[in-house]
């Protein structure tokens, strides 16, 4: 029972932030709903047993993304630029295809019957072959592509060949390659004006 | 109601619904990247709703793991080029971008 009042607590807090975000004008409001909302994600990811997804999701989202985008927040709130007014015709449009978006979205997820997908076994217990719910071995196993539920260096002929490390490899590239890029999107406006004024003087 | 499949799946929608309003409605450049957020957010509770509740397994998880990494470097880039646009325009307001509109 207490699974299912977090399950609630944390889906509330989830939507009502995202909701919030949309509703709220003030943008420092907006980035406070958004820490709720993500971090309630967190908390329904625990509650998916997916304990490492939402380490991640805390570490990374609310630590790291959230605190860049509050970065940008207080770079560029100043002034008029801190609320930035709607029309109302433009609110009742946005209210009523975001509405209508939902409404799609949520008859088809109700009217599907998503009993007859197999659930006859928890594959995520199974693969983590434990009681503790620790799921950080099975996927670090997955990512080199070793199915979890065999130990290491047996049955290796009954493993699936397809691993995730090429993936892992092409984002890690990624990151470096943004680290760069953003570092020097950032840096170039400095330069320009560092020159410029050497050129004035 | 129990917590079931559904249950995660209209949270996912609620968030994605969410996001892609916040998307198209909000003038604030850094609004807009909130948005995205959600977006990413609530797909990626679909996804581990999924590996736990039917036979995908651990790769839904895995695919959330990237999904999040992604978004990560998406937000350092896009915020740099917030920046930016606020460096050279002294605005934030996406509706002043229209240098390109010819």
């Amino acid at each position: 029972m207490s699974d299912q009042a977090l399950f609630w607590i944390f889906a509330i807090l989830a939507g009502g932030g995202a909701i919030g975000v949309v509703i709220l004008q003030d943008i420092v409001r907006m980035a406070f709903s958004l820490i709720i909302s993500l971090g309630s994600t967190a908390g329904l990811f625990f509650l998916l047993d997916a304990d490492f997804v939402a380490a991640t999701q805390l570490l990374v989202y609310v630590g790291g993304t959230l605190v860049l985008l509050i970065f940008g927040v207080m770079l560029t709130a100043s002034g008029p630029f801190r609320r930035i007014q709607m029309s109302s015709g433009e609110t009742f449009v946005g209210a009523a295809v975001g509405l209508l978006f939902f409404s799609v979205i949520a008859f088809t997820v109700i009217d599907v019957e998503w009993e007859t997908l197999d659930r006859s076994h928890r594959p995520v217990a199974e693969a983590t072959n434990d009681e503790t719910g620790n799921t950080s071995r099975a996927i670090g196993l997955r990512l080199v592509g070793i199915p979890a539920d065999t130990e290491v260096g047996i049955h290796k002929d009954r493993g699936e060949k397809t691993g995730y490390l090429l993936p892992f490899e092409i984002v890690s590239i990624h990151l470096l390659v943004v680290l760069v890029g953003a570092a020097y999107l950032a840096r170039a406006k400095r330069q320009e004006t560092s020159e410029a004024a050497g050129g004035d003087a | 109601m129990d917590a079931s499949l559904t249950n995660y799946l209209l949270i996912g929608a609620v968030m994605f619904v969410s996001g892609v309003v916040c998307m198209a409605t909000k003038r604030n450049g850094i609004a807009v990247l909130m948005g995205v957020e959600l977006v990413l957010n609530g797909a990626n509770v679909n996804f581990v709703a999924f590996s736990r509740h039917t036979s995908l397994g651990l790769d839904g998880q895995i695919v959330s793991l990237f999904v999040i990494v992604l978004a990560a470097a998406e937000a350092a880039v896009a915020l740099a080029i917030a920046l930016n646009f606020y460096n050279n325009y002294q605005t934030i307001d996406v509706d002043r971008g229209d240098k390109l509109q010819g």
